[in-house]
C-alpha cells in the first residue's frame, strides 16, 4: 500500500509544494531545494542536524507553505474518524499516553511540520532535532507510519486545529 | 504369481541394486563442487534480491518452501496442509476449519506437487497448488499474500499423487488415484482387488479463486495413477497420466507390480470429456468432500458436498487411450511445443519418447492392440516418436529449456542427462549428490521456459552438510544450463523432502504483492478498530476479549472476571498499517499455538485457563525497543466465583 501523495494532491498546496514533493518521492536521495527553479541561493542549514531552514521548520516530508483557512468543520470531523482507528491507539488528548499529548500540538508546532510527522515519521524521528528529542522523551517507541494519505493527514491536522481550539488550557 | 516371475523380479530388482551400490562408491570419492567461480554465480550481495522464486513442495511436511535462485535462501514457508505453530494457521479460529476434511480437521498431509497458475501455458504468478498425498486434497496458494486461500478435498480415491498439474489456461488442475480403492469405498476382501479395485481421474476446475469444485471423474481400471503432466501448445486438451501396477497385484508390488514389460500412459482428452459432461454423460455418484475457503473477511469456512459426476469411458467414446509404455514408468513430462510426452520408466535401460501427432494419426487408424475396460491400448510403435537410447539408470523425470534440449533425472545412476529433442541423443551428464528425483527450470514445464538453471531435488543427503544425527535435511542441487555443458554450482538444503518444484522470474510474483491489511476494511464480525473499543463481553461460559495491539502495547493488558473453565476467546487485531509490523500473541498453557496478527488483520485464539492465578500474555514478534514491555495479566478465579469483570490499559 502506498500513500496517495502524488496521486492526489490536496487542493491548498502551491505549485512549489507540488515540485518538492515529486522531486521527495521520486528521487529519495534529492538535494533539499531539488525543484526550487528560482532559489540560487545555498540553503541555510543548521550545523548540528544536516537540515535545511525548511526542514527545520517545517519538517522532513512533502508538506510546504501550507495555507490554512477557517476552520472546516465537516474536514475535522473526517480528521476525528482517522484519528481514532490510526492514532488513538497512542495518542490521548489532554494526557501523555504511550505517545505525546496532541491537544495543543497545533500551538507548538506549524501545520507542515504535524503533517510531516505524520505522512514521515520514520525519517523526522531519525534527522529531526526536535522529533528525535521526542523519540528519546518516549522510550524510543517508534512513531507508527500508519499510511495517511496526505488527506488524511490534512483532516487530522484540522481535527488537532479544532481539539487545540476548544481546549487551549491543555499543556503537554 | 510363479515361482519363475519371482526370481525374474528378484533379479532384475539385485542388478539394480548393484548399479545404486557401484555407483555410490564412485561418486562419494567424486568433486565436491563446480568450476572455481561458482560462488560469484550464486552470490547475491546483502540487499539484493534473487532473480528467481523456487517454490519447493514441503513433502511430508505438508507445507511449500520459498527460495530465492540463484543463491538457495531459503525466505518463506508457506503453511498449507499441515497446523503451523509459527503463525497459528490451523490452530486460530479463522483458520483451523482450512483444515477440515470429510474425515474432521487433518493436522498434517504429504505434498508432492506445486503448480503455478498458467495463461496461455505460461507461468503468470498469480497461484501455486499443491496436492496433498495422503488425505487426497489440493490447495491453492494465492502469491499475492504467500498464503493458502483454498483447499479442496478430492472424494473417491487414495493417494492424490498424479496432482495437481495445470491446464494451460489453469482451467483445470487435475488428481487421480495412486492407490486404486473399491469405488464407492465397500468393505471387502483385499485379495479381490482385481474384481473389486479401480481408479478415478479427477478434474478440478481452477481458474475462478475461492470456486474451485470437482468437475468430474473418469472411473479407470484399478491401476496406480502415478504422475501426469497437461498437454500445451499441439495437445492443449489433453493431460497424460502414468500407470504402474498394471498387474493390478495388492502385496509386495515392489516385485509383483514390476512384472509387466510395459505399462501405460494413459492420455485423456478433457476437452472431450468436457463436451459429454454438458451432454449429460455419467452419473452422479457419491462421493463426501469439503471445500474450505479464506473469504475476503479473512475467515476460512468449509462446505461438505456429498456427490460428483462420474464418467466411465464407455460413456464418452474417445475420451481416454493407454499408450503402452516401459516400464513402471514414473514421470510423464511434455515438451514446450507440447509434441512430445517424455515417459520416465524407472526400470526402463530407455527413455521413450511419445509423439502426440502420431497418437492422433494411430487413433484416426484405430492402431490397437487391445481395449481394456473401455480403453483402446494403443500400439507402442504406432505413438513413439523415439527412445534415448543408454541414458543411465532409473530415469524419473524430465524438464525442458527453450531451445530444445530434455533434462532427465537418473534416480539409481544419481545424474542428470541431457539430450536432444528430435534426435534423441544424449548431449552432457552432470553427476548429482545423491539419487535425484524430481528436476525443476524455472518455467520447464511450460509452453515458455526461462531457462538458466536447473534445480536437481535430490532423495539422499548423506555428507553433503554438516552431520545432524540420524535425520538430514534434503539436499537441492543448483545446476548451471546456460551453456553447452552442464556445470554444478551449489548445494543447498530443503525442508521436508520437497518432491517438484515450481520456479519463475521475480517480477511476476513481486508486482502483486500485499504489504498489510487495510484496517479500515476489517470486516472480521469481532473486529476492534479503535483502542477505545477494546472491550470483554462475557456470553455464558464464553468470554470475548476484543483486544489491539500496537507498538508496543496490548488493550486491554489487565483482565480480571476470568473463571477456571471459560472459553476465552481472544480477538486480536493489529492496529499497525505499516509494512513488516506483525504482532504476535501468546498466554501460557494455551493447548494450540501462538497468534501472529498481520497488521490491519484480526486473529483469534481460544484458550480454556484450567488453574486459578495471574497468567502472563505478551507479544511473540520483537517488535519495537519496547517490545519486552509488551505483555499482559489476566486473573483466573475459582469456577462459580463469578467475579466481576475488569479490564484496562495503562491509567
Amino acid at each position: 500500500m502506498q500513500t496517495e501523495a502524488t496521486k492526489h494532491p490536496v487542493r491548498f498546496v502551491t505549485l512549489v509544494f507540488l515540485a518538492v514533493s515529486t522531486a521527495a518521492c521520486g528521487g529519495g536521495e534529492s538535494p533539499p531545494d531539488a525543484g526550487a527553479s528560482d532559489t540560487p541561493e545555498t540553503p541555510a542549514t543548521s550545523a548540528n542536524s544536516g537540515l535545511t531552514a525548511d526542514e527545520l521548520e517545517y519538517g522532513i516530508g512533502p508538506i510546504r507553505d501550507l495555507v490554512l483557512g477557517d476552520l472546516d468543520p465537516a474536514m475535522a470531523d473526517a480528521g476525528a474518524e482517522i484519528f481514532a482507528i490510526k492514532c488513538s491507539a497512542c495518542h490521548k488528548m489532554g494526557e501523555r499516553y504511550v505517545g505525546p499529548d496532541l491537544s495543543t500540538v497545533t500551538e507548538q508546532r506549524v501545520p507542515e511540520y504535524v503533517m510531516n510527522m505524520i505522512l514521515n515519521p520514520e525519517e523526522m524521528v531519525e534527522r529531526h532535532p526536535v522529533a528525535k528529542a521526542l523519540f528519546a522523551e518516549f522510550n524510543y517507541t517508534p512513531m507508527a507510519n500508519q499510511q495517511l494519505t496526505e488527506e488524511d493527514a490534512r483532516a487530522v491536522f484540522e481535527y488537532l486545529r479544532r481539539v487545540g481550539a476548544e481546549d487551549p488550557g491543555a499543556q503537554n | 504369481m510363479t515361482n519363475s516371475r519371482i526370481r525374474l523380479a528378484m533379479l532384475v530388482a539385485a542388478v539394480a541394486f548393484a548399479g545404486a551400490f557401484t555407483y555410490a562408491c564412485q561418486t562419494s570419492s567424486g568433486p565436491a563442487a563446480g568450476a572455481g567461480d561458482a560462488a560469484s554465480e550464486v552470490y547475491v550481495a546483502p540487499g539484493e534480491h534473487d532473480e528467481f522464486y523456487a517454490f519447493m513442495s514441503g513433502g511430508f511436511s505438508g507445507n511449500v518452501t520459498v527460495h530465492g535462485l540463484p543463491s538457495g535462501r531459503l525466505i518463506k514457508t508457506i503453511a498449507v496442509f499441515s497446523q503451523y505453530p509459527e503463525n497459528g494457521w490451523g490452530y486460530s479460529e479463522e483458520t483451523k476449519d482450512m483444515l477440515r476434511t470429510s474425515f474432521g480437521l487433518i493436522p498434517w498431509d504429504d505434498s508432492h506437487h506445486p503448480q503455478l497458475s498458467q495463461t496461455d501455458g505460461i507461468p503468470d504468478g498469480r497461484w501455486l497448488f499443491i496436492n496433498g498425498n495422503n488425505t487426497p486434497r489440493v490447495a491453492r496458494v494465492d502469491l499475492s499474500k504467500f498464503e493458502t486461500e483454498e483447499i479442496i478435498e478430492i472424494p473417491n480415491s487414495g493417494g492424490n499423487h498424479a496432482s495437481p498439474f495445470i491446464t494451460p489456461n489453469s482451467e483445470y488442475v487435475i488428481a487421480s488415484t495412486r492407490f486404486s480403492v473399491p469405488i464407492p469405498q465397500a468393505d471387502v476382501p483385499i485379495a479381490t482387488f482385481k474384481e473389486n479395485f479401480s481408479g478415478t481421474l479427477t478434474f478440478i476446475r481452477a481458474d475462478q479463486p475461492g470456486e474451485m469444485d470437482i468437475a468430474f471423474q473418469i472411473h479407470v481400471p484399478g491401476f496406480d495413477y502415478d504422475i501426469a503432466h497437461s498437454g500445451r501448445q499441439v495437445s492443449d486438451g489433453w493431460a497424460f497420466f502414468t500407470t504402474y501396477n498394471t498387474e493390478q497385484e495388492h502385496t509386495l508390488l515392489e516385485v509383483n507390480a514390476s512384472q509387466a514389460d510395459k505399462d501405460f500412459v494413459a492420455a485423456v482428452n478433457w476437452r472431450r470429456a468436457e463436451t459429454c459432461v454438458a451432454e449429460g454423460a455419467g452419473s452422479v455418484v457419491p462421493g463426501q468432500y469439503v471445500h474450505n475457503v479464506m473469504g475476503e473477511d479473512r475467515i476460512g469456512r468449509s462446505e461438505l458436498k456429498n456427490s460428483v459426476r462420474m464418467i466411465e469411458p464407455a460413456d464418452c467414446s474417445d475420451m481416454i487411450y493407454f499408450l503402452p509404455t516401459p516400464k513402471s514408468p514414473h514421470g510423464v513430462d511434455v515438451d514446450p511445443t507440447g509434441e512430445y510426452i517424455v515417459a520416465g520408466g524407472k526400470l526402463a535401460t530407455t527413455i521413450p519418447v511419445h509423439s502426440f501427432s502420431k497418437m492422433i494419426d494411430a487413433i484416426a487408424n484405430e492402431q490397437f492392440e487391445t481395449v481394456i475396460d473401455g480403453i483402446p491400448v494403443l500400439e507402442y510403435e504406432a505413438v513413439l516418436a523415439g527412445e534415448v537410447q543408454e541414458p543411465g539408470l532409473g530415469p524419473l523425470h524430465t524438464e525442458f529449456d527453450a531451445d530444445g534440449n530434455a533434462y532427465t533425472s537418473m534416480f539409481i545412476s544419481s545424474e542428470v542427462v541431457k539430450w536432444r529433442l528430435g534426435t534423441w541423443e544424449v548431449l552432457d551428464r552432470q553427476e548429482a549428490y545423491y539419487s535425484t528425483g524430481h528436476l525443476m527450470i524455472p518455467g520447464g514445464d511450460s509452453s515458455q521456459p526461462f531457462g538458466k538453471y536447473v534445480v536437481a531435488l535430490n532423495k539422499i543427503t548423506k555428507d553433503r552438510y554438516l552431520p545432524t544425527g540420524p535425520e538430514l535435511a534434503h539436499s537441492a542441487q543448483l545446476i548451471d544450463i546456460s551453456g553447452d555443458n552442464m556445470r554444478l554450482l551449489l548445494d543447498f538444503p530443503t525442508m521436508g523432502e520437497p518432491h517438484y518444484a515450481q520456479g519463475l522470474p521475480a517480477e511476476l510474483v513481486t508486482a502483486n504483492q500485499v504489504q498489510m491489511f487495510d484496517l479500515t476494511e476489517n470486516t472480521n464480525p469481532y473486529a476492534t478498530l479503535t483502542e477505545a473499543d477494546a472491550r470483554i463481553e462475557r456470553d455464558g461460559s464464553t468470554v470475548h476479549v476484543y483486544m489491539t495491539t500496537i507498538r508496543s502495547h496490548f488493550a486491554p493488558d489487565n483482565i480480571e472476571g476470568i473463571m477456571v473453565g471459560d472459553t476465552v476467546l481472544f480477538h486480536v487485531t493489529n492496529l499497525e498499517q505499516d509494512w513488516d509490523v506483525p504482532h504476535g500473541f501468546a498466554v501460557i498453557g494455551a493447548r494450540n499455538s501462538e497468534l501472529l496478527v498481520m497488521p490491519g488483520e484480526t486473529r483469534t485464539l481460544r484458550w480454556v485457563p484450567q488453574r486459578v492465578g495471574v497468567f502472563p500474555f505478551y507479544c511473540t514478534d520483537f517488535c519495537s525497543a519496547l517490545h519486552q514491555e509488551m505483555q499482559g495479566y489476566i486473573r483466573v478465579s475459582e469456577r462459580g466465583s463469578n467475579p466481576t469483570i475488569a479490564y484496562g490499559t495503562g491509567g
